[in-house]
């Protein structure tokens, strides 16, 4: 077996291509607006994700006051309540964190990262950037719809999603969410082949695919699966669409709404939530991924260790990604699907827990013996893995096909999946912005602000998804406007909620204290300088920063060594940057 | 520092909190107590996970922070600690799918002895249907739903006449006897779901779905719609009653067949419609 730190000390293979001709802006607009440089794209996309995410946080205080004070807002009743949780849902999965970190994350830090000049197609790159702005507006335009947005829960699970007892069913509603996703994908599909053919294709020499950093391993997996599980949400979308304007019956059976005959037939639910899920459970690692990438180089960089068994942490995020296109029916145990198959489902999901834990204990092993800085970004770290490892445990009730039954549909679902793909990819996406921030403006965030915002969101975060798992266990189901009385529970459930409640709108609260920090310390950040973290991935080696169009001036940089060389013994630093040419080990020639 | 005391709270308040809450499951009225079995090893299992890498992280935290004049270990790979971890993590697996595995294989055969009961969900009513004298549900389609037969029960089928419907009221279940819940719905996805009987399973209209139970207590215990089905969804909600065997004989004689509805349904056609109306 080959060390791990590979080819230290080998030859550089030669340049194969020739380094490209960049399109160069002429104007304002091409250089700001229609930008084909894809650290602009990503800004774009940032700026619009978390745009969009601010009104999925805002109906999240909504749905909060109503379930923590149920008859005090009287203007959100059912209809609005199902608006919001639906919106809610799906800004947040698809047009927040999918988009955050694929088009955000992945557009700025791949090119920088594997040492390339740009995206392969810059051009498809800024298209995708306007298709997915096109899709936001579709869906923001429901709110302003006849009928509203759809309130069919962000599964939309058919028959009701296109029905009259649901909102937005019978008007645009689910029409724009639907042409919203189909719009989102076909953007998608251009920026994800680009980020795929920019790190097979556009490597700068001397960086293989295991000298890669996590990060782009973590995004570039995420991006395959979303390639292959894109196009199950997008057939569905168009079926549904189909069954809602043309009539056809693919996910329709006969129907007899309110005692009257409609006229479909023949057609069936469950293949919807097959598709759906083929795709939506994949899409949990499509945002889990990129976030384990990244928190792997968190932790490495601000506990100045190399990552603990980098070659075991690519395999798992492979394996892991290969994994979750065959368990996505774990949603469905009780769903009226072939009781069999929960067997099978069940076998996968729990198999993919011994990869993931193994990246968990990888990421504990990095902080052993480590030189820990106590860091924004490694504190984010540092929750992410409390509240990664608590959301993930919980995951094996809701695997254990048996343990499912009574917990699926109650707030114990709801709790879980905010806890490991809400809150923990979030706090990554935190201590990641705190962590390029410096990079992408030359200044760093504020720290006394960052310390309140981590504080509160995360101990604030905690205490919202942690006890909700028991509301959930107390059999409150989830998706209830209004849970009234129920003789299987106590008053103090009503306590609880409450409890949530305030805690939601503190948290959320907070993030204006970071939304501050970014504007503030545009201007009146501490100057960060090329190397703030002392790291050693080629992104903190450019030129200039922020880097320019182009990223490397003159010379493209040349990679020698992997991306975890720090406290490396004997070393006059406690890091050697990627593309620094001398062997790490050798001591005379780095003192020289 | 301060990170270090947070997350040994946070795990120290994360048990207490599990140990001291009261919110906790309703007490069981059903056989699947299996389930609740393999939900406590889940939850000992898991809590220690927790437990111990939340506070393994202290621990590093503490011990390892930055102080002038530290270096970190330069350590890529550990291939025993590696493997270790990984065997001991499937063990961990294992010891909980194996059991949730057995419990699965007894929650979906159903015992010979269970007998049938039909559930019917509509938005956004319960209504439920028993086999009747010759012990057989008879056949049914959503398309044959009209006002005077909102259930959609076949007419011509002769095992339909004599079972016995039970629409927007409450159904009765004698202790102690496997019944097995046959499931359907003649509009949207619902999802029957009694916590006490720790079981629920979707409704899915164009067919028919199934779990199995034995009530183990007598009591009155609500229904829930568990699947998301419309604006009504919260309000969808029904009763069901364990009674004792005399009990049961008693309240089933009261209930009226199928063929007994259609001749009073003839004699006033509104009746039916009247009930789905004003549940809604």
């Amino acid at each position: 077996m080959v060390d791990v730190r590979s080819g230290i000390g080998e030859a550089v293979p030669p340049a194969e291509v020739e380094d490209v001709e960049l399109y160069h802006p002429h104007s304002w607009w091409t250089r700001y607006v229609f930008s084909q440089d894809a650290k602009v794209i990503a800004i774009q996309y940032a700026t619009t994700a978390i745009a969009i995410g601010m009104v999925a946080l805002v109906l999240s205080w909504l749905m909060r006051l109503q379930l923590g004070f149920p008859d005090t807002f009287t203007f959100i009743d059912a209809d609005r309540y199902y608006q919001f949780i639906t919106m809610h849902g799906m800004i947040m999965v698809i047009y927040l964190l999918t988009a955050l970190f694929l088009g955000g994350f992945g557009n700025y830090l791949i090119p920088l990262m594997v040492g390339a000049r740009d995206m392969v197609f810059p051009y498809a790159n800024m298209l995708s950037y306007w298709i997915y702005l096109l899709a936001v507006l579709v869906l923001a335009a429901s709110f302003f719809a006849p009928g509203g947005p759809t309130g069919a829960g962000w599964t939309l699970y058919p028959p009701q999603a296109i029905l009259s007892n649901t909102p937005g069913g019978r008007d645009w509603g689910i029409i724009l969410m639907l042409s919203s996703l189909v719009i989102f994908i076909i953007g998608f599909t251009m920026g994800g082949l680009n980020y795929v053919v920019t790190v097979l294709q556009g490597r700068a020499r001397g960086m293989t695919l295991m000298r890669m950093p996590l990060t782009v391993w973590g995004i570039i997996t995420a991006t395959v699966m979303a390639l292959l599980a894109f196009p199950a949400l997008f057939v569905a979308c168009v079926m549904m669409l189909f069954d809602r304007l043309l009539g056809t019956s693919f996910f329709m059976p006969a129907i007899a709404e309110m005692g009257e005959q409609l006229q479909y037939g023949g057609g069936s639910p469950i293949l919807f939530q097959h598709l759906f899920w083929f795709f939506g459970h994949p899409e949990v690692y499509i945002v889990a991924l990129p976030a384990f990438g990244i928190v792997s180089d968190l932790i490495s960089t601000h506990a100045r260790k190399n990552i603990f068994g980098y070659r075991m942490m690519v395999w798992a995020i492979v394996v892991i990604g290969a994994l979750s296109f065959v368990v996505w029916a774990h949603h469905m145990y009780v769903s009226g699907m072939n009781p069999y198959f929960g067997f099978f489902f069940a076998t996968t999901t729990l198999i993919i827990a011994v990869p993931t834990a193994i990246k968990v204990y990888n990421w504990v092993l990095t902080l052993w013996r480590g030189d820990i800085h106590l860091t924004l970004p490694m504190l984010f770290a540092l929750a992410f893995i409390v509240t990664f490892v608590n959301g993930g445990l919980t995951g094996l009730f809701l695997g254990n096909v048996v343990v499912d039954v009574p917990l699926s549909d109650t707030m114990f679902v709801v709790a879980h999946f905010h806890m490991v793909m809400g809150v923990a990819p979030i706090l990554v996406i935190f201590g990641a912005i705190y962590h390029w921030y410096p990079k992408v403006t030359g200044r760093m965030l504020n720290e006394a602000l960052g310390q309140l915002h981590f504080w509160i969101t995360f101990l604030g975060a905690y205490a919202i998804f942690f006890p909700m798992h028991y509301l959930g266990l107390a059999g409150v189901p989830r998706r209830y406007h209004d849970l009234g009385d129920a003789s299987f529970v106590t008053d103090s459930v009503h306590s609880l909620n409450a409890f949530i409640s305030v805690a939601a709108l503190i948290v959320g609260a907070a993030q204006i204290v970071f939304l501050f920090n970014l504007a503030w310390s545009l201007r009146h950040g501490r100057e960060a300088g090329g190397n703030p973290w002392r790291a050693t991935t080629l992104e903190w080696q450019t030129p200039e920063t922020p880097p320019p169009h182009g990223n490397w001036g003159k010379e493209l940089p040349v990679v020698y060594r992997w991306a975890y060389d720090y406290s490396v013994p004997g070393a006059p630093e406690d890091f050697i940057p990627q593309n620094q040419p001398a062997p790490g080990r050798v001591t005379h020639e780095a003192a020289s | 520092m301060a990170v270090v005391v947070i997350l040994v709270l946070l795990a120290a308040g994360s048990v207490l909190f599990h140990l001291l809450s009261p919110w906790w499951w309703t007490p069981i009225a059903s056989n699947w107590n299996y389930i609740d079995n393999t939900l406590i090893i889940t939850f000992w299992i898991t809590g220690f996970v927790f437990v111990a890498v939340v506070l393994f992280t202290a621990y590093c935290v503490f011990r390892f922070r930055h102080r002038p004049g530290n270096q970190a270990a330069y350590e890529p790979e550990n291939k025993r600690l590696e493997g270790w971890l990984a065997v001991s993590t499937t063990v961990g697996v294992i010891a909980m799918l194996a059991p949730g595995l057995v419990v699965w294989n007894q929650f979906i055969t159903v015992p010979a002895a269970a007998t049938e009961v039909e559930v019917v969900g509509q938005q956004w009513l319960w209504s439920f249907r028993l086999p009747g004298a010759d012990g057989k549900l008879g056949t049914s389609e959503t398309r044959d739903v009209a006002p005077e037969n909102s259930l959609g029960l076949n007419r011509n089928d002769a095992a339909t006449l004599d079972d016995v419907i039970i629409e927007g009221g409450e159904l009765h279940l004698p202790v102690g006897k496997p019944v097995k819940v046959l499931l359907r719905s003649v509009d949207v996805l619902h999802d029957f779901y009694v916590p006490e009987f720790r079981a629920k399973m979707d409704m899915v209209p164009g067919m028919v779905t199934y779990f199995w139970f034995t009530p183990t207590r007598t009591g009155t215990f609500e229904i829930l719609c568990a699947e998301l089905c419309g604006v009504g969804h919260p309000q969808m909600r029904g009763t069901v009653v364990v009674d004792t065997e005399a009990d049961y004989q008693t309240w089933l004689a009261e209930q009226q067949t199928f063929s007994q509805l259609t001749a009073s349904s003839e004699n006033s056609p509104k009746a039916v419609t009247d009930v789905a109306s004003s549940a809604q």
